[in-house]
């Protein structure tokens, strides 16, 4: 356990120098992930607000609220690992006695970590062009996002490494992630808040992964209500189901290895 | 106990096999060809604590994916291995404390922050507390003459003080095996210099098995008492250097850059000319001889430079192949 903590420690401290290294660029990640400003500032001149029951000052909020909780789900770890093991630095990490995916996940931690200040520059701007979405989550709310947002990147990094594993079997694995954007563009509340998708839309997309990247805990940010156990529910189970699909499709993966370029 | 003990070890590759043109690739992407290559073959050998030996072979010889098998970073594809008492391919903890893995052109090294962030971070994982990974990378550092190096980004490094730098993180959790795969390789004379007498140096000091492969015969001469020779996957030679420098290298290449063009004929008598272009002369010469013979043709020849040098290990493997010496 201590030793656990004590690598914990270094790994996210020597993870955060790194990407310290990377500001310029990861700012720039930051400003592309502006769909949800995009879609405030085209939703806030129309009355769907009223609509969809949010009005217009829970409509500001949820997408500023999609934008800040988006930068903690957003997973890369398949085109990490991809170069990784097509320039041969993935050899030196299985000849380690630490798993090689807690580096990736460190990676994310420390890389949402340096993303803060850009993250809290870009709130400020859009307050002051967008007064009405201005406002102070509870401390209940901060932590019950705190919370979801973390299970929601947990099962989207679990899902993205599942295909990341194919890269033991394909050099150009990270093609297949693309499988996934449209389904997370359309299910995950980025484009519109759930109250907009059909019924038959809606509960599908609360049964994928998907809505708890944007849209949960978006609105659960924004204050809005939440069904907070079926939502935990799903989220367990989903971990059931990705993280020994994960480890199984790791040990076959290692199996295969070739150390290519190592 | 031998610390390395291999036994048929074998690994065979599935390649694809693809025809040229337009052709060759509809065809390939409707019915995709595959050929199996045997990198290794039917490999054996045991290697005792302490012991240093050298692993020769050309390029494609098998030298790095034996390496790679004994390390546990690839399955092998028959064959049994046991490093240290362990399976390598299971990769479990106790196997990997004991083992590391060097690779010349590879490197463990955050490439953007010095050294020794991956120094304590390599002491976290092997779990080595701070003190005590501060005195080893203080002693290994005096070992390998580094300084502040170890405070400046990699990238900022030469690469001889990177090499050092990713020795220094290889053996800081003080393995009892070391696998190194051409350790020295682009290096300048000095630094591989220093690289050697470091590693002959943990060896003494730790008792560390050491396998090392090289294309510079000079590593193997000054480390390995005992080499295999390994050539298209399959063991030829197992035993002492000096028995094998014998038969695989009675000549040295002796390089000439000549201020004016001669004949052949002017040249026969210095040594076998393995090579003739303009002014410049590859001549090789019988070690017994050398220092006789380039004596005489600096006396004799007008030689603007002159450069001495081990036949590359590739052409020597094979030319003995040919001529039936090995094999």
């Amino acid at each position: 356990m201590r030793r656990g903590l004590r690598i914990a420690r270094v790994l996210l401290s020597t993870q955060y120098a790194l990407m310290l290294e990377y500001r310029a660029e990861i700012a720039l990640w930051s400003l592309s992930g502006v769909v949800p400003l995009l879609m405030l500032g085209l939703w806030s001149q129309s009355e769907a607000g009223q609509a969809l029951g949010l009005g217009a000052t829970g409509l500001s909020r949820y997408f500023l609220a999609a934008f800040v909780v988006r930068q903690f789900t957003v997973v890369w770890v398949i085109h990490a690992f991809e170069e990784d093991a097509l320039q041969g630095r993935l050899s030196p990490l299985l000849l380690q006695p630490l798993q090689p995916l807690w580096r990736y996940v460190a990676a994310h931690l420390a890389e949402q970590l340096t993303r803060l200040p850009f993250l809290a520059a870009i709130v400020a701007v859009v307050m002051l062009v967008h007064p009405q979405a201005a406002w102070w989550p509870s401390p209940g709310a901060l932590l019950l996002t705190a919370l979801f947002t973390w299970l929601g990147f947990a099962v989207n990094f679990l899902l993205q490494t599942s295909i990341t594993m194919l890269c033991f079997w394909s050099e150009r694995a990270s093609a297949l992630d693309r499988l996934l954007f449209f389904p997370y563009l359309a299910l995950s509340g980025l484009l519109a808040p759930l109250e907009a998708f059909p019924p038959g839309v809606r509960s599908l997309a609360l049964a994928t992964p998907f809505a708890y990247q944007v849209a949960i805990p978006a609105r659960l940010l924004a204050g809005e209500p939440v069904a907070i156990g079926p939502a935990l529910a799903v989220l367990g189970a989903w971990l059931a189901l990705l993280l020994p699909l994960c480890l199984i499709l790791w040990r076959a993966g290692v199996r295969r290895y070739g150390a290519m370029g190592a | 106990m031998a610390m390395i003990s291999v036994e048929g070890l074998s690994k065979t590759y599935r390649v694809a096999n693809k025809q040229p043109g337009l052709v060759g690739t509809l065809r390939h992407a409707l019915r995709r060809q595959t050929t199996d290559v045997a990198a290794v073959a039917d490999v054996s050998f045991r290697i005792e604590p302490g012991e240093m030996v050298g692993f020769l072979g050309g390029n494609g010889a098998g030298k790095t994916t034996t390496l790679k098998m004994l390390s546990g970073l690839i399955h092998p594809s028959a064959g049994r291995v046991e490093v240290a008492g362990h399976t390598p391919q299971r990769r479990q903890a106790p196997f990997l404390r004991q083992i590391t893995l060097v690779m010349g052109q590879k490197q463990q090294l955050l490439w953007d922050l010095p050294p020794r962030d991956s120094l304590l971070l390599n002491a976290a994982v092997y779990g080595i507390d701070d003190r005590e990974a501060e005195r080893r990378i203080g002693e290994l550092a005096a070992m390998l003459e580094l300084g502040d190096e170890l405070n400046r980004p990699v990238r900022k490094l030469s690469l001889g003080e990177r090499m050092k730098a990713e020795l220094l993180a290889a053996l800081l959790h003080r393995p009892a095996v070391l696998f190194l795969d051409e350790p020295t390789l682009g290096l300048d004379v000095n630094a591989q210099a220093r690289v050697r007498q470091f590693l002959a140096e943990y060896n003494q000091r730790f008792g560390a098995t050491v396998l090392l492969t090289s294309h510079y015969m000079a590593d193997i001469t000054a480390l390995c008492p005992r080499v295999l020779l390994i050539h298209q996957g399959r063991l030829f030679y197992d035993g002492s250097l000096a028995a094998l420098s014998a038969r695989l290298a009675p000549c040295r290449e002796v390089r000439l850059e000549l201020t004016t063009i001669l004949p052949a004929s002017s040249l026969e008598r210095f040594g076998t000319i393995e090579a003739l272009e303009g002014r410049t002369v590859r001549l090789l010469i019988r070690r017994d001889q050398l220092t006789a013979r380039v004596g005489e043709l600096l006396a004799a020849l007008p030689v603007a430079d002159l450069e001495v040098r081990d036949p590359p290990i590739d052409e020597l493997i094979g030319t003995l192949l040919q001529q039936g010496v090995i094999g």
